[in-house]
């Protein structure tokens, strides 16, 4: 159940009738004339934001017009989109925030508000909000996915992100795209980094505790590689941090890089972790800094008991109000801060005798023409980019079609990256991986390498062309609409479905594996068939290191040539058992069902 | 004495070792290897062979512990644990494995019955710890998933 606010009146009502709320507080607290006045509350202040990908300037991201959920995530938050997000949140369609909070309109908004984020506007944000309430009373949290997704974060290996969340100021953070750079190097980031890595569930195998190169790990007896949690004491009360690292990272992710760790959810020692903490450090609130994702974190929230604030990300919901999750021990709050410094959430705390006993809480929307870039910031990512800007800078093609990539199926920007792979590699079929980051582009702008590289750069960008075969492609689709339709969500790696160039298909994704993909068609017609072999190309391939060349030199060289971006066909599936789900408007395909 | 993990690890290491020096007697002499059992293609079948029995019950008493996704397919960490009294034998199962039977333990007498290996499996399946105590068979099943993996958000 998520919070509007009629449900948080009801509440209020019953919780002061019979006194059974413990934790109460107000939805997305209305729009006050200045976006950025935000009234103090309690006496702690917890600013979060999670998944940045490295965008140190500003930039333009749209939300999702595809977010289904499925089985019992159905129309619950966070798979809401546009107009049924906004009603669900009470937020007034056609403002700044309907904007902020979804696709609805965006080219023409996003025209008229301008660009979101930028590390900049986002320290000059969180200055005001840390001053205003007084600085030891704050922390910053930051969910991770920060040193990762530009080319200056590929370049220097996420020590230019390092050195910019020193300067804005991150206390405590925790990873998933941190972990794709090597195992040494992710080490010597977090030694640069002037804040905690946190994460409870992140394991030495076995076999590498034989090395003798294990001296790093936080504990030699649980195996544990990072701190698991850290106690902060704000405006008198103890605090409680836990950090969760995302648990499918060696699975959605190359594990070759990270050979001597292993990841999972790991509830049980979460629970035994919130249990000792709560036995022996005397603290008023546990707080679990997540990368979960939110489908993950609202499950684990029924699971566990004890915590009182999940602080999640991974799967870039931008969500107004936190979801309430009824579990053994009382209720837990699951937050989630969508993605590309785009949101700054800003919760104030009011904590007394032990317990939470009230908040409020503002997902804050980081528009830069609202917020003046700090000096020092800008001076710091100007030094930061400067070696780059001639790669960074060239000019490649006009957009003709708002490009973008989020949501479940393919965005206008994957298209085009799947087109260019095809058209370089000369093959029938391209895959191209269905991850959340990935600025967008308003019609008419120009595309350059930086926009390209939003959308592809990561630690292992080779592209591959090889033969497979129909039944093999079939497999590989069951499996990525698996790892994002299971109705279980543990079974889920977050990660939107695979996105596809040179054929079209029918999704069920109320179905089970092996029966949600269907009609799988070339472009010119011809079905593919289980037996027959056909020429694919893609990137990003996990499980060894492909031969081809980097995916941005391939967009880069196909946009280069053509000179305009535009969508000719969009090779979205036809969907069959979503219609009226509340987490699907303006589908640029059919919906049989 | 304190023993940090790693310590312990390489004593357990070392011990095994030892024990593996079993390995070199002459296959004669080796009381029970169940060849019909760890030869079987079928979970059942080899069930049977193994227990004389291929319907053990399922009970919370034992305790399995397997992840939900495979980090790795060629390495997966299964554990089997169990309060019961009396436990003869421990045993897991990879139900769509050509050969289901991975391992058998035997557990002597006063042992405590806590085993932990690693098993193979090519996909998704099912798996099965069978636990002998007093004479009588018991169980638990969890289905671990493999995946291809790829497309992280």
């Amino acid at each position: 159940m998520s919070m509007t606010r009629r449900e948080f009146a009801r509440m209020m009502g019953l919780a002061g009738m019979a006194g059974m709320l413990p934790l109460k507080g107000h939805a997305a607290g209305r729009q006050p004339a200045d976006l950025y006045e935000v009234p103090s509350f309690g006496n702690v202040r917890l600013l979060h934001m999670t998944d940045c990908h490295a965008q140190l300037l500003p930039i333009h991201f749209r939300e999702p017009n595809v977010n289904l959920g499925v089985a019992g995530a159905r129309g619950q938050a966070p798979h809401l989109v546009g107009d049924k997000l906004l009603q669900h949140f009470g937020i007034e369609p056609g403002g700044i925030e309907a904007h902020a909070f979804s696709y609805l309109d965006f080219n023409d908004a996003a025209a008229q508000y301008g660009k979101v984020g930028g590390f900049a506007h986002l320290k000059n944000l969180a200055d005001r909000l840390r001053d205003s309430y007084g600085r030891e009373k704050t922390l910053l949290l930051d969910g991770g996915d920060t040193w990762q997704g530009s080319g200056t974060s590929y370049k220097t290996r996420g020590m230019d992100m390092v050195k910019a969340c020193n300067a804005l100021g991150v206390d405590i953070m925790t990873g998933h795209w941190e972990f794709t750079y090597h195992q040494e190097e992710i080490l010597s980031n977090i030694k640069a980094f002037n804040g905690e890595f946190l994460a409870q569930n992140v394991f030495i195998t076995e076999d590498a505790l034989f090395g003798s190169d294990t001296d790093y790990l936080f504990d030699d007896f649980s195996g544990r590689v990072f701190k698991p949690y850290s106690i902060r004491e704000l405006g008198g009360v103890r605090i409680a941090v836990i950090g969760q690292a995302f648990p499918r990272t060696k699975i959605a992710n190359p594990s070759r890089f990270i050979p001597d760790w292993s990841f999972d959810i790991h509830d049980k020692y979460l629970q035994e972790l919130v249990d000792q903490v709560r036995a022996e450090e005397k603290v008023d609130a546990v707080v679990v800094l997540s990368h979960n994702g939110m489908d993950v974190d609202l499950a684990m929230a029924s699971r566990v008991s004890g915590v009182d604030l999940i602080l999640g990300g991974h799967t870039h919901d931008g969500m107004p109000a936190p979801t309430v999750v009824k579990n053994s021990g009382g209720e837990t709050l699951v937050f989630n801060a969508g993605s590309n410094g785009k949101f700054l959430g800003t919760l104030d705390l009011d904590i007394r005798n032990g317990r939470i006993q009230d908040f409020r809480y503002r997902l804050v929307p980081v528009f830069s023409e609202l917020l003046p870039a700090d000096a020092g910031m800008q001076q710091l990512i100007d030094e930061i980019r400067a070696p780059h800007l001639d790669w960074l800078n060239e000019e490649l093609a006009v957009a003709n079609d708002l490009m973008f990539r989020r949501g479940n199926f393919n965005g206008t920007f994957d298209q085009v990256i799947c087109d260019a792979l095809r058209e370089v590699g000369d093959a029938q079929i391209s895959l191209s991986p269905g991850f959340r980051w990935g600025t967008s582009v308003l019609k008419g702008q120009m595309i350059n390498m930086e926009r390209v590289l939003d959308q592809t750069c990561l630690t292992y960008p080779e592209t591959y062309v090889r033969e497979m075969k129909g039944s093999e492609l079939k497999l590989i689709m069951e499996d990525v609409a698996d790892n994002l339709f299971n109705p279980e969500p543990y079974l889920q790696s977050g990660g939107d479905m695979v996105r596809v160039g040179g054929f079209d298909y029918v999704c069920e994704p109320g179905r089970q594996i092996g029966e949600r993909i269907s009609e799988m068609t070339l472009d010119n017609g011809e079905r593919i068939e289980a037996d027959k072999t056909y020429k694919v190309t893609g990137w990003a391939t996990v499980g060894a290191q492909s031969e081809g060349p980097a995916i941005w030199d391939v967009v880069a060289e196909y946009l280069r040539d053509r000179k305009e971006a535009q969508v000719d066909k969009l090779n979205t599936p036809v969907l069959k058992g979503v219609k009226g789900n509340p987490g699907l408007a303006d589908y640029a395909n059919q919906v049989l069902s | 004495m304190s023993m940090n993990r790693r310590t312990l690890v390489k004593a357990v290491a070392a011990g095994g070792a030892l024990m593996g020096l079993s390995v070199l007697m002459p296959r004669a002499a080796m009381a029970a290897w169940a060849k019909e059992a760890f030869s079987a293609s079928e979970q059942s079948a080899a069930i049977k062979a193994l227990y004389g029995d291929d319907a053990p019950a399922e009970s919370a008493e034992v305790i399995l512990d397997a992840p939900d996704i495979a980090e790795n397919g060629a390495v997966v960490p299964v554990s089997v644990s169990t309060g019961l009294a009396n436990v003869e034998s421990m045993s897991i199962f990879i139900e769509n494995n050509p050969s289901p039977l991975a391992v058998q333990f035997m557990i002597p007498e006063g042992t405590q019955a806590d085993v932990s290996t690693r098993v193979r499996m090519g996909k998704t399946t099912n798996v099965t710890a069978v636990v002998k105590a007093d004479g009588k068979l018991y169980s638990a099943t969890k289905e671990v998933k493999v995946t291809i993996g790829g497309c992280g958000g």
